[in-house]
Formats: C-alpha cells, sequence, structure tokens
C-alpha cells in the first residue's frame, strides 16, 4: 500500500484551512502566514504528484481506492489522468499566489467598523475566515479532480459551493460605486445568485447520479459509481444503455456542468459574482472552480455518455460558438473592470467547450492546455486588476487613465496579462487557442473560421480596456498612486514567467496531457479526420 | 335501551364542541369546547365498545383520558401565560404567527 | 554555421528583456546595449551571408531546429529556423537598416526619459521581424507575425500619454488582427489539407491539391498580407501609426514590417502560382492600392503621413509584382530592399527637419530649408531621386522592372496593370517633388526670422505643438551619418543589383523566374516611365514651385478633400462598422441585463408573487384554521362516503 498521495494532496489544505481558522483573533498575521504555508505545502505535494505521474503508464495513477458506502456501490476512489494531474497543479500552483494576493482583502477596515454595517469585524474574526475558507476551496477542488468515483465527485461538486458562497457573500470588494448599503446589497445578490444556479444544476444532476446508479443496477446486478468500471463495462458491451436514457443522464450531468463552466446562456451569475467578490476571489471562482466544470465535460459526460456527447455535439458547439462572440461582445460594452474580465472569461470558456467537443485530438488536448492557460493569464490580469482597483477604490473604467505614466510597472504587468488574454504568439494561451481552433476546423471548418474572429474582439476588449485605464493624460485623482509594491510584483513577475515559459515551451505540459486525451478520444470512439493530401507520406515515401 | 342512541348523543356533543371551537373566542371556552369533543369521542368509543362487544374500546377511552389529562395540564398553562401578558383571553388576539 | 541563426534573433531578444526588465539602472546605458545587440546582429547576419556565398545556388540554405514547440498528436510545429537567399536578404535589410536606425534614436531620443525603454522595444521588433523571416513554418512565422505587431503597437503608442498616440496604436494592432484571421485560417486550411504547415512539406506538395483549395488559402494568406503592409481595404492604420516616434515610422512603418506581407506572398510562390484567381486578386489589390496610396500622398500636408502614402503606394507596387508569379517575384524583393533603403532615408530625412523645426509636421510651415539642414537636404533629396525613379539610380531599377513585368503579364490585364504602373510612377514623381518643394525650396515659411545659432537645449522630442519660433539646425552626427549611409544605399543599391542580373541570380533558387512576353520592348517601357516621371516633376514644379505656397491649405477640389481625409477610409469605417458595432454591444449589453438574466428574474419573481398570494391564507387566527381542518376533514369523510357508494 503506497502513500496515498492524492488524499494528502486535499488533506493539507484541509488541515490548513483548520489551523488557520484556530488562530485566536488577535494573531492576524500569523492566521495569514498559516494559510500560506498550508498552500506552499500543497504546492509541494501537488509537484510530487505531478513528478511521480509517468504520461506513458497506466490512464489513471496513484489511484487509492477504499470501501465507503457499500449498501450503495459508493466507493472513495482517487486517482488521476494526465488532464486531471495537470489542473491540480494548477490549482496547487494559483493558491498561494491568491492568498498573497489577498494579504489585505480581509483586514477589517475601521471606516467600516465606524460605520456599524453588515460587517461586524471584530466579532467574527474575517481574516481567519477568509482564508480558511479559502483553502477549504482548495481542499475540494483537489478532490473533485481526483475523483473516479461519481457520487464522491458529485458530492464535493456540490459542497465547494458553501465555501465560496461565504467567500461572495461575506468579503465584498471594498471599491464601489455606491454606498455601504446598497453594496451589501448586491454582494449579497451576487451569492445567493451563485448559490441558486449551481445548486439548480447540481440538484439535476443528482438526479442523473441516482439514474445512474440505477442503469447499473439494473445492468451489471450491482449498482456502482466507479467511473472505471462503467467505462471498462461499456467497452466490453456489457453496459447497455437505452438510448433515451443515456441523453437524459448526459443532459443531467451536461447541464450542472454548463453551469458551472459557465456556459451561454447559464452565464449570468459569473459576471455578478466576480464582480462584487475581491479579485483574490473572483480568480478563485473562474481560474480554479470553474475548471471543474469543463474538466467533468472531458471526464464525465465524454466518458460515461459518448453516444449522447456525439448526438449534443451540434447544440453544444453552436452553444460555445455563442459564448465566445457573445462573451467577448458583451466585454467590450463593459464599464466595470472586474465584469469586462468576467466575460472575457465567458468567451474563454466557449472557447474549452468547443475545444472539447471537436472531438479531435488537437481540439481536447489544447482544450486542457486552455484550461491551464487561462487560470494563469486570467489570475494576473484580474489580481493586478484588483492592485489597480485597491488603489483608487473605483471599479470602473472612466475613474481611471494614464495610468502608466504614474505606474509603469503596474501597467507593464497589466498589459502581459492582458496580451496573454488575447493570445498573443509567445504567450501561453495562444497555443492552446491556436490548438482548439485547428482542432475545430479541421471537422466544422465553418465554426472554426467564425470562432477565429473572436480573437479579434479579444483584441478590441484587452486593447480598449487598456487605452482607457493605461493610457492618455494622467487623472488627478492618480497623481499619487504608487507603482506595485514588492508583494504584488512577487505576485505578477512568477505567474508572467510562467506565462512565457508555457508559450514557447509547451512541451512538459503536453507530454503529461497527450495520452490522456487519446484515452478520452477513444472513450467516444473517435479519430482525427485526415488531411486531403497528406504531405507526410510523400516524405516518408521519399 | 338502544345503544344508538349513545352514539347520537356524542355526535350532538361533538357538534356543539365544534361550534364553541369555531365561534367562540374567549379561550377558556375554546378549550371546553375541545374537551366536550375528545368526551364525545370517548362516548363513542365507549358505546362501540358495548355494541360489539370487544373492550378495546374502552381502553383507548381510557388512554384519550390520560392524554386529555395531560393537554389539560399544558392548554391551562399556555392560557394562564397568555392572559398574564395580554392582559386577555381572546383567542383572536394571538396572531402574531402569521406571516 | 547553421547553430549562428539562433544567433540572430537571440541577440536582439536578450536586448529587450534585459532593457525591459532591467529597470532604471540601465537608464544611461541601455542605448548602447540596444545599439550594441542589434549591431551584433547585423555581424552574425554578415557572417553568415559571406558563407552563404562560398557555397554553390543549390545548397546555400541552412536549416537549424532548436525543438519541437507544440507537440500534440498528429500536429507538429517546431522551433526551427530555414535560412536561404529570400531570408538572408531580409536579415541583412533588417538588421542593417535596424542598426542603423538605432544609431539614428540614440540622437534623437536623447531628451526622452524613457529612451531605455525605446531601445527595447526596438530590439523586441528586431528579434520578432528575424523570427518572421527566419521561420521554417507558417505557425512560427505567424508568431514573429504578431510578435512584430506588438512591437509596432508598443511604438506607435510610446508617448502613450498623448490620446492620438495610444488610439493609432490600438487602430493598428486591431486591423492587423482582422489580416492575422486570414493568416490563422490559412495555416488551418494547410493542416486540414496537407495535415502540416511547415514551408517544405506544404510548398512541395502544393501541385497535388486542388486548385479551389490553392485560391482560398491564397486569398486567406492575401488577407493577412493587406493587414500587415497596409493594403487596400486593411491599409486604414498606416497614416495614423505616423504618431509613434520618427525612427520607428522609418524602420518599421517603411522598411521592414509593412513589406511582410510582401514576404509572405513571395514565401507562399508555390501555392499562389497554383492559382492564378488569387495571383490575379493579389495583383488588383497590389494596383489599387499602388494608385489609392499615391492620391492620399498628394494630399497630405503632414510630411509624414505624405510620406506613409508614398509608402502605401510603393508597397502596392511589390504586392503588384508578386502577383504576376514567377515573372515578379524577383523584382517584388529587389523592389521592397532599395524601398527599404530610400524610404528609410526619406523618413530619417524627415526626422531630422522635424527634429530641427520644434516637431512640427505641416509641410506648409516649412520651405527653404535647404540652406539650414544641408546634409538633411542632399541626403533627402538623393532619396527622392531614388524614389521617383530617376534614371540610374535605386528605385529606377527596381521600379522600371515591376512595370516591364506588368507588362509582360500579357493579355488585357497586362496592359491594364502595367498602364496603372505608369501612373503610378507619375503620381510618385508628383507627390515627391511636392514634399522635396514644400520642405526644402521656396522662401521659409516658419514664424519670425530664424536665430543662426541653434539653442543648445532642445525641447523633449515628444512634445509637439505650440512653440515659439523654430529654430531650424542641421541634426547631430549620430543622425546624419545613418542617413548619409543610406543615401548611398538609395543611390547605388539599384545599380549592383542589376549588374549582370546579380540579385536575379541570387533569389532565382528560391522563387523561380520567368521572362513572361512583354508585348512592349524594354527600352519602350523605360522611355515611358522616364516620360510620366518628367510629366509628374513637372507638374509639382507648376503649382508648388513656381509660384509661393500659402501657409494655410486652401479647400481643395473634392478628391483633394477626401483624400486629405485618406479617401474616407476612417468614415466609411466609422460609420460601416465602428457605430454599428457599438450599437450592437450595447444592445447586448441590455438584453444580457433584462433579457438572459431577466428571464431567471422572472422566474423567481412569478414564484415569489405566487407565494405572497398563498400566504394571504395564513391570518393568524385560531379558528379559521380550524375551520379549514374541519372542512377538510368533511370533505374527506365525505369523499370517503361518496367513493364506499359507488
Amino acid at each position: 500500500m503506497s502513500f496515498p498521495l492524492l488524499t494528502a494532496a486535499a488533506v493539507l489544505p484541509a488541515a490548513g484551512a483548520i489551523a488557520t481558522a484556530a488562530v485566536p483573533a488577535a494573531r492576524r498575521t500569523a492566521a495569514k502566514w498559516t494559510a500560506l504555508i498550508a498552500s506552499l505545502g500543497t504546492l509541494v505535494l501537488a509537484g510530487v504528484v505531478l513528478a511521480r505521474f509517468e504520461p506513458g503508464g497506466d490512464r489513471y495513477q496513484l489511484t487509492e481506492s477504499h470501501a465507503w458506502i457499500a449498501d450503495f456501490g459508493v466507493r472513495y476512489e482517487l486517482g488521476v489522468d494526465g488532464i486531471g494531474a495537470a489542473l491540480i497543479g494548477l490549482t496547487a500552483l494559483l493558491m498561494p499566489f491568491i492568498i498573497l494576493a489577498g494579504w489585505r482583502d480581509a483586514d477589517p477596515a475601521e471606516e467600516a467598523e465606524g460605520a456599524g454595517g453588515d460587517r461586524p469585524g471584530r466579532r467574527w474574526r474575517p481574516v481567519q475566515g477568509f482564508f480558511a475558507l479559502i483553502l477549504m476551496v482548495e481542499a475540494m477542488v483537489i478532490i473533485s479532480f481526483a475523483a473516479t468515483d461519481v457520487f464522491l465527485f458529485y458530492i464535493f461538486f456540490e459542497a465547494m459551493l458553501i465555501p465560496m458562497y461565504f467567500l461572495i457573500g461575506g468579503f465584498g470588494d471594498r471599491a464601489h460605486a455606491q454606498s455601504d448599503e446598497e453594496a451589501a446589497k448586491q454582494r449579497t445578490y451576487a451569492a445567493v445568485k451563485f448559490l441558486l444556479y449551481n445548486l439548480a444544476g447540481g440538484l439535476i444532476m443528482l438526479a442523473a447520479v441516482v439514474g445512474l446508479y440505477a442503469v447499473t443496477a439494473d445492468q451489471l446486478g450491482e449498482g456502482t459509481f466507479s467511473l472505471q468500471r462503467i467505462v471498462e463495462a461499456r467497452a466490453a458491451g456489457e453496459l447497455e444503455m437505452a438510448v433515451t436514457t443515456e441523453r437524459l443522464l448526459f443532459l443531467g450531468f451536461f447541464f450542472a456542468f454548463a453551469i458551472k463552466a459557465p456556459l451561454w446562456p447559464l452565464h449570468t451569475w459569473l459576471p455578478n459574482a466576480m464582480g462584487e467578490s475581491t479579485a483574490p476571489v473572483a480568480v478563485l471562482i473562474t481560474a480554479v472552480m470553474d475548471k471543474v466544470g469543463t474538466f467533468a465535460m472531458l471526464r464525465f459526460c465524454l466518458g460515461l455518455f459518448p453516444g449522447a456527447s456525439d448526438w449534443a455535439t451540434p447544440v453544444i458547439l453552436v452553444l460555445a460558438l455563442i459564448s465566445i462572440v457573445y462573451g467577448a461582445l458583451l466585454a467590450v460594452g463593459q464599464r466595470d473592470i472586474k465584469r469586462l474580465i468576467a466575460y472575457a472569461s465567458v468567451s474563454h470558456f466557449g472557447f474549452i467547450v468547443l475545444g472539447i467537443f471537436a472531438m479531435t485530438s488537437q481540439g481536447q488536448s489544447g482544450a486542457t492546455l486552455y484550461m491551464v492557460n487561462h487560470g494563469i493569464s486570467t489570475a494576473v490580469l484580474m489580481l493586478v486588476a484588483g492592485f489597480l482597483i485597491s488603489r483608487r477604490g473605483s471599479r470602473l473604467i472612466a475613474d481611471y487613465g494614464g495610468v502608466q505614466k504614474v505606474a509603469p510597472v503596474l501597467a507593464g504587468t497589466f498589459l502581459i496579462g492582458g496580451l496573454a488574454t488575447l493570445s498573443l504568439p509567445g504567450l501561453a494561451p495562444f497555443v492552446s487557442e491556436f490548438l482548439v481552433l485547428v482542432g475545430t476546423f479541421s471537422r466544422y471548418p465553418v465554426i472554426g473560421i467564425i470562432a477565429t474572429a473572436g480573437i479579434v474582439l479579444a483584441a478590441l476588449y484587452v486593447l480598449v480596456l487598456y487605452q482607457r485605464t493605461m493610457t492618455g493624460p494622467v487623472k488627478e485623482s492618480l497623481g499619487r498612486m504608487p507603482d506595485l509594491r514588492p508583494r504584488e510584483l512577487a505576485v505578477a513577475a512568477p505567474l508572467i514567467a510562467l506565462l512565457i515559459f508555457l508559450g514557447v515551451f509547451p512541451r512538459p505540459l503536453t507530454e503529461i496531457v497527450n495520452p490522456a486525451v487519446e484515452h478520452t478520444l477513444s472513450d467516444v470512439r473517435k479519430t482525427d479526420p485526415r488531411p486531403d493530401v497528406p504531405a507526410q507520406d510523400l516524405e516518408a515515401a521519399k | 335501551m338502544n345503544p344508538m342512541n349513545y352514539v347520537y348523543l356524542a355526535a350532538l356533543l361533538f357538534t356543539i364542541g365544534a361550534a364553541g371551537v369555531l365561534l367562540r373566542r374567549n379561550a377558556i371556552v375554546v378549550f371546553m369546547c375541545v374537551e366536550l369533543m375528545l368526551n364525545a369521542c370517548n362516548l363513542t368509543l365507549v358505546a362501540f365498545s358495548r355494541m360489539h362487544g370487544n373492550l378495546d374500546g374502552q381502553i383507548i377511552a381510557f388512554f384519550t383520558m390520560v392524554v386529555a389529562a395531560a393537554e389539560v395540564v399544558v392548554g391551562l398553562a399556555i392560557i394562564v401565560m397568555l392572559f398574564r401578558t395580554r392582559h386577555s383571553a381572546s383567542v383572536d388576539d394571538a396572531s402574531l404567527m402569521k406571516l | 554555421m547553421e547553430n549562428l541563426i539562433g544567433l540572430l534573433v537571440a541577440a536582439p531578444l536578450l536586448g529587450a528583456a534585459v532593457l525591459l526588465c532591467g529597470g532604471r539602472r540601465l537608464d544611461r546605458a541601455g542605448h548602447w546595449i540596444g545599439t550594441a545587440l542589434a549591431a551584433a546582429s547585423f555581424a552574425v547576419g554578415v557572417v553568415l551571408f559571406a558563407g552563404m556565398l562560398g557555397r554553390g545556388a543549390e545548397d546555400r540554405a541552412l536549416h537549424q531546429h532548436l525543438f519541437s514547440w507544440v507537440p500534440v498528436e498528429g500536429f507538429q510545429a517546431d522551433v526551427a529556423f530555414q535560412l536561404d537567399q529570400l531570408s538572408m536578404t531580409f536579415v541583412l535589410l533588417i538588421t542593417g537598416v535596424g542598426s542603423l536606425i538605432h544609431i539614428y534614436s540614440i540622437g534623437y531620443m536623447e531628451h526622452d526619459p524613457r529612451r531605455r525603454r525605446f531601445f527595447g522595444y526596438l530590439n523586441l521588433f528586431l528579434a520578432a521581424m528575424l523570427l518572421l523571416v527566419l521561420a521554417d513554418n507558417y505557425l512560427l512565422l505567424y508568431a514573429g507575425w504578431e510578435g512584430v505587431g506588438l512591437a509596432s503597437y508598443l511604438l506607435i503608442g510610446f508617448w502613450q500619454h498623448k490620446p492620438s498616440a495610444a488610439t493609432a496604436a490600438k487602430k493598428a494592432f486591431l486591423v492587423n488582427r482582422v489580416g492575422d484571421i486570414g493568416l490563422s485560417i490559412a495555416i488551418m486550411l494547410m493542416f486540414t489539407t496537407f495535415g502540416t504547415f511547415a514551408f517544405g512539406p506544404v510548398l512541395e506538395s502544393a501541385g497535388d491539391t486542388s486548385e479551389g483549395m490553392l485560391t482560398a488559402i491564397g486569398l486567406m494568406l492575401l488577407l493577412a498580407a493587406c493587414g500587415k503592409s497596409a493594403q487596400v481595404p486593411l491599409q486604414s492604420w498606416l497614416g495614423d501609426a505616423m504618431e509613434g516616434p520618427t525612427p520607428v515610422s522609418a524602420l518599421i512603418h517603411a522598411a521592414t514590417m509593412v513589406t511582410a506581407g510582401v514576404y509572405l506572398i513571395t514565401r507562399s510562390g508555390a501555392i499562389f502560382n497554383g492559382s492564378p484567381d488569387a495571383q490575379l486578386v493579389v495583383a488588383i489589390v497590389g494596383a489599387v492600392t499602388l494608385i489609392f496610396g499615391a492620391i492620399v500622398g498628394c494630399a497630405k500636408d503632414d510630411i509624414k503621413k505624405a510620406l506613409a502614402g508614398s509608402t502605401m503606394s510603393q508597397i502596392g507596387y511589390m504586392v503588384l509584382a508578386a502577383g504576376l508569379g514567377p515573372i515578379g517575384y524577383v523584382f517584388a524583393i529587389m523592389h521592397l530592399v532599395t524601398h527599404g533603403f530610400f524610404k528609410a532615408g526619406l523618413f530619417l530625412g524627415a526626422g531630422s527637419v522635424m527634429h530641427g523645426m520644434n516637431d512640427e509636421v505641416d509641410m506648409r510651415k516649412y520651405g527653404g530649408l535647404r540652406k539650414y539642414m544641408p546634409v538633411t537636404f542632399v541626403t533627402f533629396g538623393l532619396g527622392y531621386l531614388a524614389i521617383i525613379g530617376f534614371p540610374g539610380l535605386s528605385g529606377f531599377w527596381s521600379k522600371d522592372k515591376i512595370i516591364e513585368a506588368a507588362f509582360a503579364k500579357g493579355g488585357t490585364e497586362g496592359w491594364i496593370l502595367g498602364g496603372v504602373a505608369l501612373l503610378g510612377a507619375a503620381l510618385t514623381a508628383y507627390y515627391m517633388t511636392r514634399v522635396m518643394l514644400l520642405t526644402f525650396f521656396g522662401e521659409k515659411r516658419w514664424g519670425s526670422t530664424p536665430s543662426p545659432a541653434a539653442p543648445d537645449v532642445e525641447p523633449a522630442a515628444e512634445t509637439s505643438g505650440e512653440h515659439a519660433t523654430p529654430h531650424p539646425h542641421e541634426s547631430p552626427k549620430s543622425m546624419t551619418i545613418p542617413m548619409i549611409v543610406l543615401a548611398f544605399g538609395s543611390v547605388f543599391a539599384g545599380g549592383l543589383f542589376s549588374w549582370n542580373s546579380s540579385f536575379l541570380h541570387w533569389l532565382e533558387p528560391v522563387t523561380g523566374h520567368d521572362h513572361g512576353h512583354s508585348p512592349l520592348s524594354a527600352a519602350a517601357v523605360t522611355g515611358a516611365t522616364v516620360v510620366v516621371l518628367l510629366i509628374g516633376v513637372a507638374l509639382a514644379w507648376l503649382q508648388y514651385g513656381r509660384k509661393p505656397v500659402p501657409v494655410t491649405a486652401p479647400r481643395g477640389s473634392l478628391l483633394t478633400r477626401a483624400a486629405r481625409r485618406d479617401l474616407l477610409q476612417d468614415d466609411f469605417n466609422h460609420v460601416a462598422l465602428v457605430k454599428p458595432g457599438e450599437y450592437l454591444t450595447r444592445g447586448l449589453v441590455y438584453v444580457d441585463n433584462k433579457g438572459v438574466d431577466g428571464l431567471v428574474n422572472g422566474t423567481a419573481a412569478a414564484v415569489g408573487g405566487l407565494s405572497g398570494r398563498m400566504r394571504r391564507v395564513q391570518n393568524g387566527f385560531v379558528r379559521s384554521y380550524a375551520v379549514s381542518m374541519f372542512g377538510g376533514t368533511a370533505v374527506l369523510i365525505a369523499a370517503t362516503l361518496l367513493m364506499r357508494a359507488v
């Protein structure tokens, strides 16, 4: 029995969360350091996971399996394929930066206490709570990426809503145009909206999970939630689902994941949630938590219901395409920096879903890389935007102008984050976006071409944002804006370095992702389209 | 004597009790009417027990009496508390449970 | 030898990294580091060139494979370089002119507090441009393609505090992105057709696929070229790009980056050769731009914008030549190189003039400057003679060949394209003579009498606008020397290239060549060219040389006014694209808030309203609850009895 590495990677942040919450109220700094150390420890464990993962080995590695609720065939089964490993790496990687960027976000603001407000800072220890909740989300996300038991996955998929709800509703962005009361109202609205959307999806998924159990119990003699068991049984022809059943179950799963992802038209919770929460929490939502949605599409929707996936592909591709264009157009029209980034994310998630359902190896590899790269690039853009917002106390684009003159480093990092968002070659997102486009184009040329138009819109919203905030004459209120502090630079610089590294040399990632994608494609029984005039054959013939 | 007459009496008592619960406002009177309804039921139980030659009904009647006694204790306590706080024993005054 | 290729790119890339991350410590030495690394890259280029000359024509191409970039199943993109004669030509042009412009910028940007960053961006541009021409596959070319776009964006918007500069930078990037769609789709088409996008296999097997596919790929490549090379219909950004510092205009927006489209078309020759339709479209785009740019150049009073119009027009010549197929590829590249010399020289001259004139750009406020800036006058004058195609100078050799090739295309097309090219030559002569006369000849038209001694401290180059009287003076050595070197190139390069057709033999192994059948003899074409040239010069002299020039521009004819507004391109874009786009986004924001979200909120409101009604039943009166209980019981009993009865 080997060391349960995946369990440890999830337990460590959870233990860190408990430890952080237990730090006495007055010792805020100690709480922050506890959280940071826990997240760094998790990063080390995730590094070990990636190092121990053998790209050429079994499909699922580092597996753990224990009986849990024997009566219902629920097992505690963990295991990662290349996709899961990459995303666990992303989660663990981003977390220290999220914590570091949010270092001061939960400090009780003296003015807020004076006003009374709805946030009694002294009584319920905001700093401890903030960091403990962030670590709880990390633990649950890691378990979700590692779970190979559908029921286990479902539990944590739903449970992560709870800490997230408190993070959104309890720790709002201090920068808002309205009064404190109005802000509290909007924050509550955003948190409740987030919870309701995701719960609705989760409940429908629960029905599908139960349905899946019933089908397996009916056909295999004993009900099971084990992903590997079901996939094997399907491949061996032991488990035949009626067409309608399969489609209904697929829709149940897909609906939950599409809300989480979020896919048009189920996206409207995201701008509210990202706009009202603090920048690090916004990153946690879009760069980490939402990835569970797209990841689950790849692992569960395609793995469990290949036939239905094939059936739903045209509709999903169109929805993804609408997401891409619609998200980008709305980003162009936003007046609030954080909402703009949120809509840009909607557009990017469209690309990810497009890549997944193009059902080509380029598309799916690209989609997986996209998840990682989008996480990093959005983190840079959003966190730097958070630094900017905390300086001026406003989220409105119109309140800024000429920042590059007073804070050139801040403007520079913001620009790099923006360039990554618009997929400039040399930065990581380009590789993934191009792979997704090529993968889509080789099977669905028209959709590929329309999606390509998204790159112009991305340039439009990024450059307009940069122009309005960073260039032009310096706004008077910004005259004394300080440039990035060392702590903030320590957040931005490593992430930027990583963006450049993965943009030039994505091989370490593609190596672990490729085999997993091949497995997924064989699940859905798809092969890549052949080129018309394969030039490589010509060369081989010579 | 025809045992059915007891049943008619019980129906009459029950109706009086029900009408009292629905129409009167004084909590004590409402409470007495509830007791009246309970006793009407007891009467039917005993009457049917006699009619069928089966003791089950009488046993249940005993149970009902015990429960009614307990109910009187709790109910009177509530009414007394209500009267103390509100200086009124009208049931219409206690309508805080509505939204 | 091939290991040196990577060094070409690495040197300026290192410079960019050091200068941009180095912080203020490097402020004092930054420009020297940047210049030294650009020069180092040039030196490596020369070494490689010497090595290449030492080998036979067929095995001159070198390859260097660095690492696999994106290894995904069925998709192989490598970071690998290919240095053949075509790439070599570009490497020497880019690093050579680039180094000169670095030197020039030391003087030009002397008073700018952000000079270090300027040099960082210039180095970044060199690295990206070299990547573009050295890449051995289309995806890596695309990376360089976007890289130069980024450098161009940063440099046009270098003086970001000016809203006009920031807007121009954004516009340039966006218009280029539209072109990039073309390149992306072209690469995807190659991938689905050939399974690869490396130059070698794609170009070799181009003949195996259908003509329709080649046409599609070709047109998409043309779209990309239109964006980068400012060809109609994506030309609108180039004029605005003149908001950048003048060395940038010289290097990026005249000599190198804007010619990338010509490189792309020439490099993809095999694809275009297989598709006469695509070729014809290329030639038409070139011809239209050639006239379009020339007309705009004739009307602009801003010296840099007049030169920008001219650049557009000259690139039109190159694209036209590239569209002629094997007849024209070599001449397109030859014109590209000579144009690189004389247009860079002209821009540097314009920068020198502006440097001496307090950054005044309106030519109507110049006049008579030849006395005050002799070196600038001579170098600019030589560049002028070269661009109009004065016999014997560089532009003559290359342009004349293109006109000849256009006629040699044959048929009606040949006559039309040749005629357009000749008309363009006349227009070139006209607008360049106009620039020359307005700037260096005639009466001085700036404020009051200039004092002979120039003040020691010049206002920083970035500040434009209202100053006291300008004091025209010659620029420092660091600026004049590059101008002199470029003037030499403008005079002699064309002749050197045409000597024994040396340039033709140099490039032929890569691009191929075909003489075509010209309906006119070479001598006739040359004669016609010289005649139209003289007509153009004479017309300009009649209008601007013979009589004094008003300081404020006259209203002008309808065409003049349209040309001053770039032939209404921006107005068209505004009406056709910008406004509808704004309405669309505004509408969508509304729909998203009210529609998609409203649907969900509406459902919630409906549930809420219904429960509001329902809760009235709970009125808090015990009696009413009791009634409902009794009623319910009664109904239940009645139902039971009824069921029994039935």
